[in-house]
C-alpha cells in the first residue's frame, strides 16, 4: 500500500466509509499532499465504494482542492474589490519577484505556490494573504516578502 | 450633534447563556418560537426570510430526525462579521443552536465553515467540546459538529450548502421543497446564519419587546455591519436598522464618498445623489452587512470589473442564464471599455441580465444583474469612456 493509499485509508476510518465523509477525506489529502493525485481520487473512490468520476467531479468543483500538484505552501492572496483597491497587485508583484514565479506556478523547489482567491473575508484589513491556514492580513509588499522569508528559513 | 446612527451591543455583549438556555428549555417549543416570531427577526444572512416562520416550519415536521445548520460559509465580498462572531461569542452561537434544536426538535447541529476560515478550527472545536458538556449538565441532548467547506461561494446558499455536507458539488437544488421539509440528508432542517442565531439567543434572553421596538416595522431590531472600503472606520459595527444611507456616510465616509456597495457583491451599488432616500434596511436596500465605500479616486469601470469576475469565477455553471450571463457580462463591459462594442450594447446586456434574475436557477445568478445593473445605471459615462 503506498503512502497516499494508507493516508485515505486512515481518513476513512475516522470519517466512516458514507457518502457524506468524502468531503473531509478530500480536505485530509489536501491538508497533507496539498493537491488530489489520480492515485488518491480512485483509493477515495475504492474507500467509499462509489465512482472514480464521482470523486474527482466532487473535488474539481472546490477552488481549494486541487488536481494538479502544488507546492508545499499554498499562498492565496485576496484579489476582490477591497483588496484590490488596498494594493494586492503590489503585493503579488513582490512576491513573483521574490519566488522568481509567476501567479498560479510553483516553485521549482516544491515549496511554494503562488495563487489569487476570492473575497477571503478580511475586507476592513486588506489587502490580506493566506498561507495555507495561516492568514496575513494588512500586508505591504515588504511584510509579505518577509513572511515569506520565515517560511524559507523554517523549511 | 445629533447623531442618528445608534450603535447597539447585542451580539458581543457578554451574557450567561448557560441560565438562558436553562431557563429556556423548559418552556414550549411554541412559546420560543412564539418569541422569536413577535421580535420580528429576519434572517441576518442577507435574504431576510422570517426566523420564526423557518423554525415552526421546522418543528410542524414529522420526522425522525431533523437537523440545525449555523451558515458560517461567509462568503459575500465586504462581508466578514461573521468570522467575528465566530471569534468573539462563539458560545453564543452554539448557545443559539442549541435553543433552534429545542424549538424545532432537533438534536443535531452543524456548523458550515468556510475553509478560508480553518483557523477557527482548534479554538471553535475546544469551545464545543466545553459547551457539549455544560449541555449535558442541564441534561438536553444536543451534538455540534463542523463542516469544512472548500473555497466555493456558491456554497452559502442553503441547499448548495447540503449538497456540500452530503459531499457533493456544491449546486443548488431545485425549491420547494425547502430545507425545513427536507434539507440535509432529505431531513428536515432549519439552517440560519451565524448573527441569526445570536439575535434568537438574545430574544430569548430579553423577550421580544426590546428587539422589536428598534429599527422599522420591515427591519425590527439592528445588525451587524462590515464597513470596508474607502473609510478611515473600516471595521465591524452593530447598528440600529433602518438608518439613511447619508447618515450612514456622513458617519463612516472619508468626505469624498462618491458611491456605496450595500449588500456586497450581489447588493446594489448606490451612487452619492440617492443617499438622501435610501434607507438600510429591508424596505430600501437590505444587506447581509456588507457596505463597501468607495470615494471619487476610484474607477467604477473597475469595480464592476472586479464583481463580474468574481462571479463568472463563483457561478457553480449548473444553469445556463448563471453561466452564460456571467461570462457574457464580463465579456461586455470589456468590449465597450475596448470600444468593439458600443455603448448602445449596454442595453443589450441589461435585457440579458433581467433574464438572468428571472431564469437563474439560485440567488447567485438572480442577484449577479444587481451590481451590473446599478452600476450601469448611475455610472453609464464611466463604463464607455
Amino acid at each position: 500500500m503506498t503512502k497516499v493509499e494508507e493516508l485515505v485509508k486512515k481518513e476513512a476510518e475516522i470519517h466512516g466509509h458514507n457518502r457524506e465523509s468524502l468531503m473531509p477525506i478530500l480536505q485530509a489529502v489536501v491538508r497533507s499532499e496539498r493537491f488530489l493525485s489520480e492515485e488518491a481520487m480512485v483509493a477515495i473512490a475504492r474507500e467509499l465504494d462509489i465512482s472514480t468520476a464521482d470523486v474527482f467531479g466532487t473535488a474539481s468543483f472546490y477552488t481549494f482542492m486541487d488536481t494538479v500538484p502544488k507546492g508545499k505552501n499554498i499562498i492565496r492572496v485576496c484579489k476582490t474589490i477591497t483588496c484590490h483597491m488596498k494594493g494586492k497587485d503590489a503585493v503579488i508583484a513582490a512576491l513573483e519577484d521574490l519566488l522568481k514565479i509567476k501567479l498560479g506556478e510553483n516553485t521549482s523547489d516544491g515549496k511554494f505556490s503562488l495563487l489569487q482567491a476570492n473575497c477571503l473575508g478580511w475586507c476592513h484589513k486588506g489587502p490580506v494573504m493566506l498561507i495555507n491556514d495561516e492568514v496575513y492580513p494588512e500586508v505591504t509588499p515588504e511584510s509579505a516578502v518577509e513572511v515569506i522569508q520565515e517560511y524559507l528559513k523554517q523549511k | 450633534m445629533d447623531n442618528k446612527i445608534k450603535k447597539v451591543d447585542l451580539i458581543f455583549e457578554k451574557v450567561d447563556y448557560l441560565e438562558i438556555l436553562d431557563r429556556s428549555f423548559k418552556r414550549t417549543q411554541d412559546e420560543i418560537i412564539l418569541d422569536v416570531i413577535d421580535s420580528g427577526l429576519r434572517g441576518r444572512g442577507g435574504a431576510g426570510f422570517p426566523t420564526g416562520l423557518k423554525w415552526k416550519f421546522a418543528k410542524n415536521e414529522e420526522a425522525d430526525q431533523k437537523y440545525v445548520i449555523c451558515n458560517a460559509d461567509e462568503g459575500e465580498p465586504g462581508t466578514f462579521k461573521d468570522r467575528e462572531i465566530l471569534t468573539q461569542a462563539p458560545e453564543k452561537v452554539l448557545a443559539g443552536m442549541a435553543l433552534c434544536g429545542k424549538a424545532t426538535g432537533a438534536n443535531e447541529g452543524f456548523i458550515y465553515l468556510r475553509g478560508e476560515y480553518n483557523f477557527l478550527l482548534p479554538s471553535l472545536n475546544a469551545t464545543i467540546d466545553k459547551f457539549h458538556k455544560q449541555l449535558k449538565e442541564l441534561k438536553f441532548d444536543f451534538t455540534v459538529r463542523i463542516k469544512s467547506g472548500s473555497g466555493a461561494y456558491v456554497c452559502g446558499e442553503e441547499t448548495a450548502l447540503m449538497e456540500s455536507m452530503e459531499g457533493k458539488r456544491g449546486e443548488p437544488r431545485n425549491k420547494p421543497p425547502f430545507p425545513t421539509t427536507a434539507g440535509y440528508l432529505g431531513k428536515p432542517t432549519s439552517i440560519n446564519n451565524v448573527e441569526t442565531l445570536v439575535f434568537a439567543l438574545m430574544i430569548a434572553k430579553e423577550g421580544p419587546t426590546k428587539f422589536r421596538e428598534m429599527g422599522t416595522f420591515d427591519s425590527r431590531g439592528s445588525k451587524v455591519f462590515s464597513v470596508s472600503g474607502d473609510t478611515p472606520k473600516a471595521g465591524i459595527y452593530e447598528l440600529e436598522l433602518g438608518m439613511s444611507l447619508e447618515d450612514f456616510v456622513n458617519e463612516f465616509g472619508d468626505g469624498d464618498t462618491k458611491a456605496v456597495q450595500i449588500g456586497g457583491a450581489s447588493g446594489f451599488c448606490v451612487a452619492r445623489k440617492h443617499f438622501k432616500e435610501t434607507v438600510i434596511g429591508f424596505e430600501g436596500i437590505p444587506t447581509g452587512g456588507s457596505m463597501m465605500l468607495f470615494n471619487s479616486s476610484r474607477s467604477m469601470y473597475n469595480i464592476l470589473n472586479d464583481y463580474l469576475e468574481f462571479f463568472e469565477e463563483e457561478s457553480c455553471g449548473q444553469c445556463t442564464p448563471c453561466r452564460v450571463g456571467c461570462q457574457q457580462l464580463l465579456k461586455g463591459i470589456e468590449a465597450v471599455k475596448k470600444g468593439v462594442r458600443p455603448p448602445a450594447y449596454l442595453d443589450d446586456l441589461q435585457k440579458l441580465s433581467e433574464t438572468m434574475k428571472l431564469a437563474s436557477k439560485c440567488g447567485l445568478g438572480q442577484s449577479a444583474p444587481n451590481p451590473f445593473n446599478s452600476i450601469i445605471n448611475n455610472f453609464r459615462e464611466e463604463i464607455i469612456y
